[in-house]
C-alpha cells in the first residue's frame, strides 16, 4: 500500500437525522499505523462519525475512502453523489473491524463460534481450519482458556476482548472502537485498555472513541476534539492537551478528572 | 338412552381414517405455516413498504375474519375467480393461509426481540441479509418464538374441525356423520374432544421439550 495514501480520508462529511445536522461537515485524514483518539462531550458526534465510518450510517452528505477506495459513495462524473453497489461497500468494508460499546456477541454461540463464524460463512474457510484461526486470535487477546464459554458465561472484559479477537480474526487494516469500556467498571477496562494498546503497539491503524482521556493522551499518536458536530482541534496529545489549552479542553477535562484527565491537569 | 360404546368400537376403522387425516392435515399445514409465515416476516422487514404494506393487509385480514368465514369463501367463492379445488386441497390451503398469517406474527416479533447491535456486528464481519437472518436472527429468536408457536399450532390443531364444514373426511366430520347415523352425538362428540385432547397435550409436552432443549444457551446477559 502507497504511504501517501491515507488509512481513511472524510471530506465534506455531514448527516442528519430528519431536520437535524449532528455532524457539520467532518475534514479528517488518518494516516496508516495512526492511533486516532476522538474525543469530546456527549452528544457531539463523535460516535455518530465513527458510525459513518464503519457504514453502519450513511452519511447525508460527503465522502468517506478507505486506503484510497470510496466507501459506499462515490462522485458521479456530474458531480453528483452515487451509492455504490452492496458488493463493493461490503469489500470495502472488509478492511474494517469494528468493536462496540456493548459488546455485540451473539449469544448463541461460545466464544470460539464468535470469532470463527465470519471466517466460515464469508471468508468460506473449513470449520476446522476456521477454529485454529479463532483459538490463535482468543489466545492473542488472553482468552485461549474460554473458548468453549457462552457470552453470558464471561466477564464485560473478557465479552469485549472476545469482539476485539472477533474483528481482527478477519485482518482489518483498520480498527475502530465505539467507546470500548464505556460499559465496564474500572477493574475490567484496565484488561480492554491493554489489548488495544498492544494492538497499537502491533502497528494497526486505530480510531477510537473514548472517555478514556489517559488512555487517548498515552497511546494516542492523534487526538481529534469534536464539539458540537465539528472539529474543534486536532493534532498530537500534546498539542492538544499541553499548555496552553484550548479554553473549551480545559472546561471538559474538568469534568472527567476521574477517567485519567487529573494526571494532564 | 345409555353410553354406548359399541357405536365407537364397530365404526372403530372410520374413526381411526378420520383421525388420520386430522393429523396430518394439522402437520402439514403447521409445516406450511410456519415456512410461509417466516417469509412473510422476512419480506415484511426487508421487501420495501410497498409489499410490507400489502403483507400487512394479508395479516389484518387473516386475523380479522373468522377461519369458518375463510375456508368457506375459498371453497365456494374460489370457482368465481378460476380457482376449482377439491375439499381437502382447498382445507389444507386454507389452513396454511390462516395460520402463516399469525405465525408471521410471531416471528416479526421475534426479529425486533434480537438487539440491533448484534445485527450490526453481523454487518461489520461481511454477513449478506440472507446469512444474518440464518445464522444469527433465527438462532437468537428461537427459544422466544417457540411458545407461542406452539400456541399457534394448538389452535390450528382445533381449527382443523372447521374443515368438516366443506366435507373434508377428517376427524370431525366422520365423527359427526356416525353420530347422526346412530343417533349417538354424546358418544361421538367425547371422543373427538377426547382425541383432540390428546393432540393438543402431546404438542405442548413436545414444545416444552423443545424450550429445555434450546435453553441450554444462557440467553440473558
Amino acid at each position: 500500500m502507497n504511504s501517501t495514501v491515507p488509512a481513511i480520508r472524510i471530506s465534506g462529511l455531514t448527516k442528519s437525522y430528519g431536520e437535524t445536522e449532528v455532524l457539520h461537515g467532518i475534514d479528517l485524514e488518518f494516516a496508516s499505523g495512526e492511533v486516532t483518539c476522538l474525543i469530546g462531550p456527549s452528544g457531539s458526534g463523535k460516535s455518530t462519525l465513527l458510525r459513518c465510518i464503519a457504514f453502519l450510517e450513511e452519511a447525508t452528505n460527503g465522502l468517506i475512502s478507505i486506503e484510497g477506495e470510496a466507501l459506499g459513495f462515490a462522485m458521479g462524473p456530474g458531480g453528483n453523489r452515487i451509492r455504490l453497489p452492496q458488493a463493493e461497500v461490503r469489500a470495502v468494508r472488509s478492511r474494517i473491524g469494528m468493536v462496540f460499546q456493548q459488546f455485540n456477541l451473539w449469544p448463541h454461540m461460545t466464544a470460539l463460534g464468535n470469532v470463527a463464524e465470519a471466517l466460515v460463512t464469508v471468508r468460506g474457510m473449513s470449520r476446522s481450519d476456521a477454529e485454529a484461526r479463532a483459538t490463535r486470535e482468543l489466545e492473542r487477546v488472553g482468552l485461549g482458556h474460554r473458548a468453549g464459554h457462552y457470552p453470558a458465561q464471561l466477564s464485560g472484559g473478557q465479552q469485549q476482548r472476545v469482539a476485539i479477537a472477533r474483528a481482527l480474526a478477519l485482518d482489518p487494516r483498520i480498527m475502530l472502537f465505539d467507546e470500548p469500556t464505556s460499559s465496564l467498571d474500572p477493574e475490567l477496562t484496565g484488561e480492554v485498555l491493554n489489548v488495544m494498546r498492544q494492538l497499537a503497539d502491533d502497528g494497526m491503524t486505530m480510531l477510537v472513541v473514548s472517555h478514556e482521556i489517559g488512555f487517548a493522551a498515552s497511546v494516542g499518536s492523534k487526538i481529534v476534539f469534536l464539539d458540537q458536530g465539528k472539529v474543534l482541534l486536532e493534532g498530537s496529545p500534546t498539542e492538544v492537551f499541553g499548555k496552553p489549552r484550548h479554553p473549551r479542553i480545559d472546561q471538559f477535562l474538568d469534568t472527567y478528572l476521574d477517567r485519567g484527565a487529573a494526571t494532564l491537569i | 338412552m345409555s353410553f354406548d360404546l359399541s357405536i365407537i368400537w364397530q365404526n372403530l376403522p372410520d374413526i381411526l381414517a378420520g383421525f388420520w387425516t386430522t393429523c396430518w392435515l394439522w402437520a402439514v399445514s403447521t409445516a406450511g405455516g410456519i415456512v410461509l409465515g417466516f417469509l412473510v416476516a422476512v419480506a415484511r422487514r426487508y421487501g420495501g413498504r410497498l409489499i410490507a404494506s400489502v403483507l400487512g393487509v394479508y395479516v389484518a385480514i387473516m386475523r380479522g375474519t373468522p377461519f369458518l368465514v375463510q375456508i368457506f369463501l375459498l371453497y365456494y367463492g374460489g370457482p368465481f375467480i378460476g380457482i376449482s379445488l377439491t375439499e381437502t386441497p382447498t382445507g389444507l390451503i386454507g389452513l396454511v393461509i390462516y395460520g402463516a398469517a399469525y405465525f408471521s406474527e410471531v416471528f416479526r416479533a421475534g426479529f425486533e426481540a434480537v438487539p440491533v447491535g448484534h445485527i450490526e456486528a453481523a454487518e461489520c464481519v461481511g454477513l449478506t441479509r440472507w446469512q444474518t437472518v440464518r445464522r444469527i436472527l433465527l438462532p437468537e429468536m428461537a427459544l422466544l418464538v417457540l411458545p407461542p408457536s406452539v400456541n399457534i399450532a394448538v389452535i390450528l390443531i382445533k381449527e382443523t374441525a372447521v374443515l368438516s364444514t366443506i366435507t373434508v373426511p377428517e376427524l370431525t366430520m366422520v365423527t359427526s356423520v356416525i353420530g347422526s347415523q346412530y343417533y349417538a352425538f354424546v358418544e361421538a362428540l367425547t371422543l373427538l374432544a377426547l382425541f383432540y385432547w390428546f393432540l393438543v397435550e402431546v404438542t405442548g409436552r413436545a414444545g416444552r421439550w423443545a424450550e429445555a432443549k434450546l435453553s441450554r444457551y444462557r440467553f440473558a446477559n
